[in-house]
């Protein structure tokens, strides 16, 4: 048996593979399909303080090996949350994060000071990337200062560990995720969508009604793999990478990158079984290499 | 809500455009309710990346047929799967039509345009379980836009025919020849799918005449079970207006419920 627990310091995972938010709804949509206490985690959909409605259709659009999407973060708001959605996930046994929005600073740290006393929530995870928002794909995530400011307000207002996640649109995203340790954040999630479009030639109209939208999907890993990769080297706090894992192989390259843990997004949505497979296929990959723990494989690139 | 990863085509035809696949799938076929859709990988490599939502056609024991139309490279790539292939599949997902035990021995209406014959075929089978009296009408754009009219026929259902250029039946959309048709009848329901101009015409009729109507809504899915959030259509629910997930609360709305695009501000 390979032992695939990770320890980020601040929370022992059982297995370094977490479901990402936006992409795994509230946990209960994968009840008909998976055993959630397999995974090491899985992180619910971006919960601002009041429900919102998100944005107009069409919302998605299929590119080339990858998903293009505006969906605008339609969501139950924190009081159903915690009333309705999670009595139901408190049963298992297995890491729940919450990841967070908001519209301003406030918000984000009422969504925290709102959770803060509810049960069964092993962190949460800061969404100040999400491109589908503001005009342009404006989010705090694209430069030092407003990152550095909202993570220090949220990291003071929570009670529990913090996980920042990051916009891949920016020129320098060690600057960033720099400025996010530095405001005291617990771990960091590489990255959010990157900001793209798609146009119809016929009606020369965006596809998208939102006209920019958020890519992920097999299309961004490499390009994401370079993140992990640049970042690792520059930060203490641990990485958890994100964009494009469709397999066991593609969570190892960001593992042997450096990262500790990985989350799996848009695969969810090809295969509701992706994030099980995905588990199973690490662990036969150490067991075929005669790895005993998997945390020996974090960080081993030879370059 | 069943996962079936070897679902093997059994029997495959097409015209032109327009394929039928019959599945063997027990389990997915056991519980499907007329309305509710599949979502069918077509490739184990990340392009296409998505399944695409496809109506359940018809069910009969183990099996389960679809029918759909080459529209993009999804359904390209699904076309070209042989006999003996299996294909993944997602099911029964949706909410389906609501087949109110007060439509017995009623008569009832389904108009289907194009594709939009899809699930009204299984709904059709249902219905006549039902001893109700299934008047079926079918619009395309030409001839050939109506592969399925000689399998309506040869299953007993009575059908009316339209064809845009005339080529077939009566002359003109699928919707005049119901208002037509209305006349003379008096369905207790309608049922309707095909493109949006056409169903929202329908409502419109629907409602002038007061009758009851439900409309199945065709949209780009992410994921088929309520996950993504990227289906919406505008719908009415009392005096609020939702974007509401066509996979989950769907695909089946009611005529009063939905909000067609060309009244959205």
């Amino acid at each position: 048996m390979t032992d695939l627990s990770v320890d980020l310091g601040f929370l022992k995972l059982k297995n370094p593979v977490l479901a990402a938010s936006g992409t795994f709804g509230y946990g209960l949509e994968f009840e008909p399909y998976i055993d959630l206490n397999k995974l090491g985690g899985f992180i619910v959909k971006g919960l601002y303080y009041s429900p919102r409605e998100g944005n107009p259709p069409p919302r998605l659009v299929e590119t080339s090996s990858g998903l293009l999407n505006a969906i605008g973060l339609p969501g139950i708001g924190v009081k159903r949350f915690s009333e309705e959605i999670l009595p139901q996930l408190r049963k298992y046994n297995t890491a729940l994060i919450v990841n967070v929005c908001g519209e301003r600073e406030d918000e984000y740290a009422s969504v925290v000071d709102y959770l803060n006393k509810e049960e069964g929530i092993s962190a949460f995870e800061l969404n100040i990337s999400c491109p589908n928002v503001e005009r342009d794909g404006l989010c705090p995530a694209l430069n030092p200062e407003s990152a550095y400011s909202v993570v220090k307000l949220v990291k003071k207002t929570s009670s529990r560990p913090l996980i920042t996640k990051l916009s891949p649109n920016v020129t320098d995203i060690v600057e960033i995720a720099l400025s996010a340790q530095e405001a005291g954040t617990d771990a960091i999630s590489l990255v959010n969508t990157f900001l793209a479009m798609s146009i119809d030639v016929e009606t020369r109209k965006p596809k998208l009604a939102n006209i920019l939208g958020g890519l992920s999907g097999p299309a961004i890993k490499p390009i994401v793999l370079r993140m992990v990769y640049q970042v690792v080297r520059q930060v203490q706090v641990p990485v958890i990478g994100i964009g494009g894992i469709l397999s066991g192989q593609d969570a190892l390259e960001f593992l042997i990158a450096g990262a500790k843990a990985v989350e799996v997004g848009t695969a969810n949505f090809i295969d509701p079984e992706s994030t099980v497979k995905i588990i199973e296929e690490i662990e036969a990959f150490c067991q075929k290499n005669g790895i005993d723990k998997i945390e020996e494989v974090i960080g081993t690139l030879k370059a | 809500m069943i996962k079936d990863p070897q679902a093997r085509i059994i029997h495959k035809e097409s015209w032109r455009d327009y394929y039928l696949f019959s599945l063997e799938s027990p389990r997915i076929a056991h519980q499907a309710h007329p309305g509710q859709f599949i979502m069918v990988r077509v490739t184990s490599e990340p392009y296409p990346l998505l399944r695409r939502p496809l109506s359940i056609h018809s069910k009969d024991g183990n099996h389960i047929e679809i029918f759909f139309q080459i529209t993009g490279l999804g359904t390209s790539q699904l076309s070209k799967k042989a006999t003996d292939d299996t294909l993944d599949i997602l099911g029964p997902l949706g909410k389906g039509f609501n087949i109110i035990p007060d439509l017995e021995g009623k008569e009832v209406v389904l108009v289907g345009g194009g594709r939009g014959i899809a699930p009204l075929y299984f709904l059709a089978h249902q219905l006549r379980s039902l001893k109700s009296s299934v008047k079926i009408f079918y619009g395309g754009k030409t001839l050939e836009d109506l592969p399925l009219k000689e399998k309506l026929e040869t299953n007993g259902f009575e059908t009316y025919c339209s064809s845009d250029d005339g080529s077939f039946g009566f002359k003109g959309l699928v919707s005049e020849l119901l208002k037509a048709e209305l006349e003379r009848l008096a369905p207790a329901c309608i049922f309707a799918c095909g493109p949006e101009p056409m169903m929202r015409k329908i409502a419109e009729i629907a409602r002038t005449k007061n009758i009851r109507a439900e409309f199945s809504l065709e949209s780009v899915m992410g994921c088929g079970f309520g996950a993504c959030w990227g289906c919406v259509k505008r719908i009415r629910k009392g005096d609020e207006e939702e974007w509401l997930k066509v996979c989950e609360e769907g695909p089946v709305f009611s005529g009063e419920e939905i909000i067609w695009q060309e009244e959205e501000k």
